[in-house]
This record gives C-alpha cells, sequence and structure tokens, in this order.
C-alpha cells in the first residue's frame, strides 16, 4: 500500500466568495504550491454537507479541505457559522472512526489571502505524508471480504471498524 | 445510477485552452484532451490555443451544430472571469446555457506549480470531474431581478460629487450621504492642483454647488449609512442623520449666531485648517460649504453641555428659529437599486514615525498642514509662516511618510511626489525659501507630471535621493544653531548628509479609513491585505465588486490622484446606469428549492435561512422557498435531514461526481 510514489490526495471545498477567490488571487501572484489538491467550487461553505467529506474520504482522498469567509465576512451572513458547526461535530465522528484529526480541516482564507491558500495547502500536504494513505477503499473491500467468507474481524483501524461500516452504508 | 446517464442522450463536447504560454507551458494540453477523449459520453475533445476568442467560441458553436453535442466542458481560466463568455457561446450554439461546466486550470493549475507532469495529472483530474459532473446538469431559466431606478453615493469627496452629478445629470435620482458637516472631502482643503496649478476651490466648489442646485439629488450631510438590506436592485439603506441643532431648511447661513455665540473666540481645533485655527462651538466647516448650514458641536456647546448658556446665538437667529436644541438624531429608510460607495482615505499620522520628530519639532509640518498655510482662504491668509511667524529661508519635504516602508505602509500611495513639488514651487513663489526634496525614486506618471518635475528642477529645487534617517535640533555646527537639521544618506553622491533648514514638510501618505472593515462588512464588500476595498477584477472589472449593484470610486479602492478619482467615479455612475436603464439584472438560477414528497415538515430549515427565504407551508405542512428570496448559499441544502432541499446548479449528483472524478486520477 505503501509505495515510494504515494502523494497525498486532498478534495479542498471553497466558497466562491472568499476562498475560491483567495486560490484564484495566489494563481495570478503565480505563488506556487504543492499540487496535491482538487478544489470543487461551492457558492458558500455552508453547501458543504458532511457527506461530501464522507464521500472525498471514503473515494480515496486523504485529507480534506474546506475553506469559507472569515467570521462576520460570510457573503451569506452567517452560513460559515453553519459550517463550523458541522465541522465540530463531524470531527468528534471522525476521530471515533479512527481518522486522524490532521486530514479533515477548516480554514477561513478571505478573498486577499491568496499567500493563505498557499500556506495552509503546503502545511496540509506536509501533515499527511507521514499519516500516510488513508486508502479507505481498500479498507472497504478488505472488510467486505472478511464479512462474506464469516471470519472474524480483523482490527485494522482500531475498534472504529463497526461504525465505519455504518457510515460507508 | 451514475452510469445509465452515460447512454447515448448525454454527448458532451470537451476543450482545452492553452491560453498561449499560461497553460500550455505547463500543462500537457494535447496530453488531457487525449485523455478525456476514451471517457464515456465524450464526442469530442480538442485542445486549442485561446477558447476564449472568437475562432475558439466558434469552435464550440460549431461543434454543437455538427456533433448534436448537448453538454460543454471548458478547461481554461478561472469561471470567475470567464464562465459567462462560454456560456453565452454555449447559448449561441443552440443549447440551454446551463448545459456548461468550466474547469479553472489556470489559476488554480498552470500558474501555481512547476511540475509540467503533476500539473498536467491535476488538469485531467480536474477536467474528469468536470465531465462527469456536467452529465447532470439541467436545462434551468435564468432569473430577472428589476432594478429601483435610485442610486446611493456614499462620501461627498471628489469622487462622490461627480459620480452623484453624473447619475443627476442622466436624470437619475441620487442620494449623497456625507458624514462631515459638509461636502468637498480633502480636496476643499487644497490649495492648487497639480500639474496644472490651477486652483482647486475653483473647479471644486462649482460642482459642489452644482449638487446642492440639483433636483435629483437629495444630499444629506452629518450623516451615516446605519444599515443595508436587500440585494442588487433592490438595498434598503438605513441612514443615521446625527442632529445638527440647526434646522437645514430654515438656516440661510448668514452666520450671525456664530458671531453672536458667548464665546467670543474660536477655542476649539478647526477639523478644516486640521487644527492650525480655532473655532467657535457653533461654526460652519468653511466658507464655501455646502450645504450653509452652520453647526453645533454637542461636545463644545455650552447650552447642549450644561443647559446653562445665555443663547445668544439664539437671540441673533430671531425670527428665523432655526437653531434647535432639540433635535434628535434620525434613522431614514430609503430604497435604491445602486450604491456607489466613495468613502475615501485618511492620512497617516506622521506621529508614527518618531525620528521624524513630528510633534516633537513645532516646525516639522505635515503636507496637507502646509497645504492649508498656502492657501489664501486658510488659517494665515495664504503667508507661509513658522510656528514663531518668522518666514522660512529654507524649506525641506520629506517623501514617502508612510509609504513604501515595511515599517509602516508598503504602498505607493501616488499622488505624495506630485503633491510635495506643487508645494516646493508655491514655496518657491511665495518666499523664495530654498527647497530640498528628500526622495526615493520621483514617481511623476501622469499627464503632464513629467512636465512638471522638470519644472520643479528648473526652478531651482533641490532633490536628494535617500531616505531620511532624522530630524533633529541637535546642532553640531555653528550653521545648524536654531534649525532643524536632516540626516539622511545621499544614494547618489554615496555620503551622509546633514542639512539644516527652517521648516520640514512630511509628504504623509493615503491610509484606508480607520473605520474602513465596518464599512465593507455594512455593503458586503473584501478588502485587500491593506484595507482598500477589492474591486471585481483588477482589469476588467475596476469599480465593481463582489456583490452586484455595489460599486466603488475613488481612494477608497487605493490611493490616487483627482483626475483618477474623477475617472473611477464616471465609470461607477455609468455601471449604474447600464443597469438601471437595462431595468433588470440576470441572476444566476442557483436557487435551492424543495421537493414536496420528501419533505417530512420536520422545520429543520427554516431557522438556517439568513433571508427568511423558507416557510412551512401551513396546508401542506411542508417547506416551501421563495425563489425570489433565495440568495442560494445552499446551507439549508446540506442540512435537510431527508435529501429534500436541492440547490440548482449544485444538485447532490453533481456535485458527488465531481467528488468522485477528482478522485478517479492520483
Amino acid at each position: 500500500m505503501h509505495d515510494a510514489n504515494w502523494e497525498p490526495r486532498i478534495v479542498a471545498f471553497f466558497c466562491n466568495w472568499c476562498t475560491y477567490t483567495a486560490a484564484d488571487l495566489a494563481g495570478v501572484s503565480r505563488l506556487k504550491y504543492a499540487p496535491n489538491v482538487r478544489i470543487v467550487r461551492l457558492m458558500c461553505s455552508g453547501r458543504v454537507d458532511p457527506q461530501f467529506i464522507l464521500a472525498a474520504l471514503a473515494g480515496g482522498a486523504d485529507g480534506v479541505l474546506i475553506g469559507g469567509c472569515h467570521i462576520g465576512d460570510c457573503h451569506y451572513v452567517e452560513g460559515n457559522l453553519k459550517t463550523l458547526r458541522r465541522f465540530q461535530m463531524l470531527k468528534r465522528m471522525l476521530a471515533e472512526f479512527g481518522i486522524e484529526d490532521q486530514r479533515v480541516r477548516l480554514e477561513w482564507i478571505s478573498a486577499s489571502e491568496g499567500d493563505k491558500v498557499r500556506s495552509v495547502i503546503n502545511e496540509m500536504v506536509e501533515q499527511l505524508r507521514p499519516l500516510g494513505a488513508l486508502a479507505l477503499r481498500e479498507q472497504f473491500k478488505e472488510w467486505g471480504r472478511e464479512v462474506a467468507d464469516g471470519q472474524p474481524v480483523s482490527v485494522a483501524l482500531g475498534e472504529a471498524k463497526q461504525e465505519t461500516e455504518v457510515a460507508h452504508v | 445510477m451514475k452510469t445509465n446517464l452515460t447512454n447515448g442522450d448525454i454527448r458532451i463536447g470537451f476543450y482545452i485552452c492553452h491560453c498561449g504560454h499560461n497553460i500550455g507551458g505547463v500543462v500537457d494540453c494535447t496530453a488531457v484532451a487525449h485523455e478525456i477523449t476514451g471517457l464515456p459520453g465524450v464526442v469530442v475533445s480538442r485542445d486549442y490555443k485561446y477558447m476564449c476568442s472568437d475562432p475558439g467560441q466558434e469552435l464550440i458553436r460549431n461543434d454543437i451544430r455538427e456533433h448534436a453535442l448537448n453538454r460543454i466542458v471548458v478547461a481554461s481560466c478561472s469561471p470567475l472571469l470567464h464562465e459567462h463568455t462560454f456560456r453565452n457561446a454555449v447559448e449561441a450554439g443552440g443549447l440551454n446555457r446551463y448545459f456548461f461546466q468550466m474547469v479553472n486550470i489556470r489559476e488554480h493549475d498552470s500558474w501555481v506549480h512547476t511540475d509540467h507532469a503533476k500539473a498536467t495529472t491535476k488538469a485531467v483530474a480536474l477536467a474528469r470531474a468536470a465531465v462527469l459532473r456536467v452529465r447532470f446538469h439541467r436545462a434551468l431559466e435564468t432569473t430577472r431581478v428589476a432594478i429601483h431606478p435610485d442610486v446611493l453615493v456614499v462620501g461627498g469627496g471628489i469622487s462622490g460629487i461627480h459620480a452623484a452629478l453624473t447619475l443627476a445629470n442622466a436624470g437619475k435620482k441620487v442620494y449623497l450621504v456625507e458624514r462631515d458637516p459638509s461636502i468637498g472631502g480633502h480636496m476643499a482643503k487644497f490649495d492648487k492642483t497639480f500639474p496644472t496649478l490651477d486652483c482647486a476651490a475653483c473647479i471644486l466648489t462649482p460642482k459642489m454647488s452644482a449638487v446642492r442646485a440639483n433636483k435629483n439629488i437629495k444630499l444629506w450631510t452629518y450623516s451615516e449609512v446605519a444599515k443595508v438590506d436587500g440585494y442588487v436592485g433592490n438595498y434598503t439603506v438605513t441612514v443615521r442623520r446625527k442632529p445638527r441643532y440647526v434646522n437645514e431648511e430654515l438656516c440661510i447661513g448668514c452666520q450671525e449666531c456664530i458671531e453672536a455665540c458667548v464665546f467670543k473666540e474660536g477655542k476649539y481645533p478647526d477639523e478644516f485648517n486640521v487644527g492650525l485655527s480655532k473655532r467657535k462651538p457653533i461654526y460652519i466647516p468653511f466658507p464655501q460649504a455646502v450645504p450653509q448650514v452652520v453647526v453645533i458641536d454637542p461636545e463644545r456647546c455650552l447650552q447642549l453641555k450644561s443647559g446653562r448658556c445665555k443663547k445668544t446665538c439664539v437671540e441673533a437667529c430671531a425670527d428665523r428659529q432655526a437653531i434647535d436644541f432639540t433635535q434628535k438624531e434620525e434613522m431614514a429608510e430609503i430604497k435604491v437599486g445602486n450604491i456607489i460607495v466613495a468613502t475615501g482615505f485618511k492620512l497617516f499620522d506622521a506621529k508614527r514615525i518618531p525620528q521624524y520628530g513630528y510633534g516633537l519639532y513645532p516646525n516639522v509640518v505635515t503636507s496637507i498642514e502646509l497645504e492649508r498655510l498656502v492657501t489664501s482662504s486658510g488659517p494665515t491668509g495664504g503667508e507661509i509662516i513658522m510656528r514663531d511667524g518668522r518666514t522660512p529661508q529654507s524649506v525641506a519635504f520629506v517623501l514617502c511618510v508612510g509609504s513604501r516602508d515595511f515599517r509602516t505602509n508598503r504602498w505607493c500611495s501616488r499622488t505624495c511626489c506630485m503633491h510635495s513639488m506643487k508645494l516646493a514651487q508655491l514655496v518657491r513663489e511665495h518666499t523664495g525659501a530654498d527647497v530640498t526634496v528628500f526622495y526615493l525614486d520621483i514617481r511623476a506618471p501622469g499627464k503632464g507630471c513629467e512636465e512638471f518635475y522638470d519644472k520643479s528642477l528648473k526652478d531651482g529645487i533641490q532633490f536628494v535621493r535617500g531616505r531620511v534617517a532624522e530630524v533633529t535640533d541637535w546642532a553640531l555646527t555653528p550653521e545648524e544653531e536654531g534649525k532643524l537639521v536632516i540626516r539622511a544618506e545621499d544614494t547618489l553622491a554615496g555620503v551622509v548628509r546633514r542639512i539644516p533648514v527652517d521648516m520640514i514638510v512630511l509628504a504623509v501618505g493615503m491610509e484606508p479609513q480607520a473605520d474602513s472593515q465596518a464599512v465593507r462588512r455594512l455593503f458586503n464588500m473584501s478588502c485587500g491585505s491593506e484595507g482598500w476595498f477589492l474591486e471585481k477584477h483588477p482589469k476588467l472589472a475596476p469599480v465593481s465588486t463582489f456583490t452586484d449593484g455595489v460599486f466603488i470610486a475613488g481612494c477608497c479602492q487605493g490611493p490616487k490622484d483627482i483626475p483618477d478619482s474623477i475617472a473611477q467615479a464616471g465609470a461607477a455612475a455609468a455601471e449604474a446606469m447600464a443597469l438601471i436603464d437595462r431595468g433588470y439584472i440576470e441572476q444566476e438560477p442557483n436557487t435551492a428549492y424543495v421537493v414536496e414528497e420528501d419533505c417530512s415538515g420536520c422545520k429543520s430549515c427554516l431557522p438556517l435561512c439568513p433571508y427568511t427565504a423558507i416557510t412551512l407551508d401551513g396546508t401542506t405542512q411542508k417547506a416551501t422557498i421563495n425563489a425570489a428570496l433565495c440568495k442560494g448559499c445552499g446551507t439549508c441544502v446540506a442540512a435537510c435531514p431527508s435529501g429534500s432541499i436541492r440547490q440548482h446548479l449544485f444538485e447532490d449528483d453533481e456535485i458527488f461526481s465531481e467528488i468522485e472524478g477528482v478522485l478517479t486520477h492520483a
């Protein structure tokens, strides 16, 4: 699973008004950052359904980054507050799954903070490297096979295994 | 579920743009086009030099007809720049404009990565995501919102005045709101303007009078915007009208009350003369103030403070009865379609650089203080004198005070070189003093400005290139005795020099207003990291903001001179007029909607909406969303436990397929 060419993969959900614009600004300013991130544009970080984060992790992402406007600056008044609340709940749930804290990150990045886009992405990539691949897809296959074989389940991700399956279904 | 949508019905055209070398220099566009060819549903996959050009758009239009395409994906720059362009092309080709998805491989890829292979891999992943996503796009109708024809202009400096007059002359109704008791802003304080040396008052005051005379302009001075609700075309603005304790309708500006005030002399620093003269508690900001209405300072007026005054002002006003100590702050609500923000700048506080001795040595002054001294209507009647009344024999200008300096502000304030040279010429003219200008670089790029610099050189003004280290009164030689000494490195001669002078002028730079963050929030704008209001695009949309119907003009966007401020004000007025005269604006149909049969009526969504667009239908007990109120943030969509709220353009299946797409390729 850990081949030498492994590179962390990050799916980012950026709000249209602040963080996506900041990423555009990073481009216009020709700042250089790690090519490991794939940005999905949403109108507001409030649109980030926790299912999107789970889908990204289950689909092969090693980390998820959510970017929104600073508190008080939301284009839609308070969408980012909803994001924050959901994020806190989700973090607790993910911790119980044994998914490390650094893998899912929420950042407030305003339209003028192109440099913050660069530093956050670079930092996140470096934090993910020592954690290695999350490889949930492979895990699911493994567990699926074990369940099908009727064998006792190996404890791959600690005691979190049962819940993970529930979440996957 | 997803595969059955890729049957014969879906015919996708994929286009990748080289953008010259901008993308093509880093991303292997041909390889990306080749990679995408194999994806289900893709009928055409091409790379082209400039997709946004006319031939590029023609390519899309032709392919739609020729290959019966029904979905288009373009990988090029940011959708914030050209999504509109390509949607138009798609529509011109005969498709619904929302059967389109854009991939950002310039700002988010080729411009930020150096590794060609990894950038190409990323481009493929992003392109694949868009190809998967576009299959789920639905045909949508663009919604139209009517534009209220009235405009609010915030700030009565030269920019706000010009914007208001432009609109009013075109027959639009304008509310001009100014915080101070008079309009005129910084320009009203100037004596002459560079590079033509025409008198500022002669060109500004006629415009101020025109504002007062124009029937289409509702001028509210001594007022501030307190609250802004609504959206483009339909803003509801609450304006706080501070009490001036003088009835604007009744005051005729005779100023007899000022004469009659129990204070026989001015006692308090006069704001207009930047503290160089004194005013009474009842005053008129400056002789040409518009409106010509006196104002009473509640912090200073004996009657307002203690209630124990002879009220000689009221006696003087006699039967006009304009003075009204009972005035209260009022809130006025107005409806406008567009807003122009022209809130200007503040000057750098020279005390922040203590080594220049401002506030310590009386003859170190700022450029605006000298401006007031040189003005014939100023506190000295146009005489340039030092604090002790002597005429200076030698004057030095220090440029870039609070500009182009990592310790204070990094930006160039753009006007101080020219402004200082203008003042230097006036000093020469008025006093014949020796003038030395300490500069880093002389920036004189405007029309006629380089010629003005030449004239300054010919007039005998000395220029020394180097940042001034300090100003001191510590004399080392007899010539320095009783003078201020400037210590600076002369970088052209390569020596450190000490130059004794009588008077030092600090050319203070421009800064964002102290409350620029609060104002930004009020109008839902963005700020650059320095605090200047952020334009929508630095080149293509210099007066627009990210909020439709809110425009910016003048120095609130960044330092600029009078001609540039006027140009921006005119542009902002024209942008507002374009919306007003069309009568409507087309809005992204990215609103949320409820699938009624799935809604359980749990009411989770109701408190989430900041626009109260969601209500519970009394009879069906299901949530309904008012599309006119919905702004399309999607917060309720993410929160709905039954998944019965959806969002146009950001449907769950669209986003899930995008996530799948970016992850398919490593």
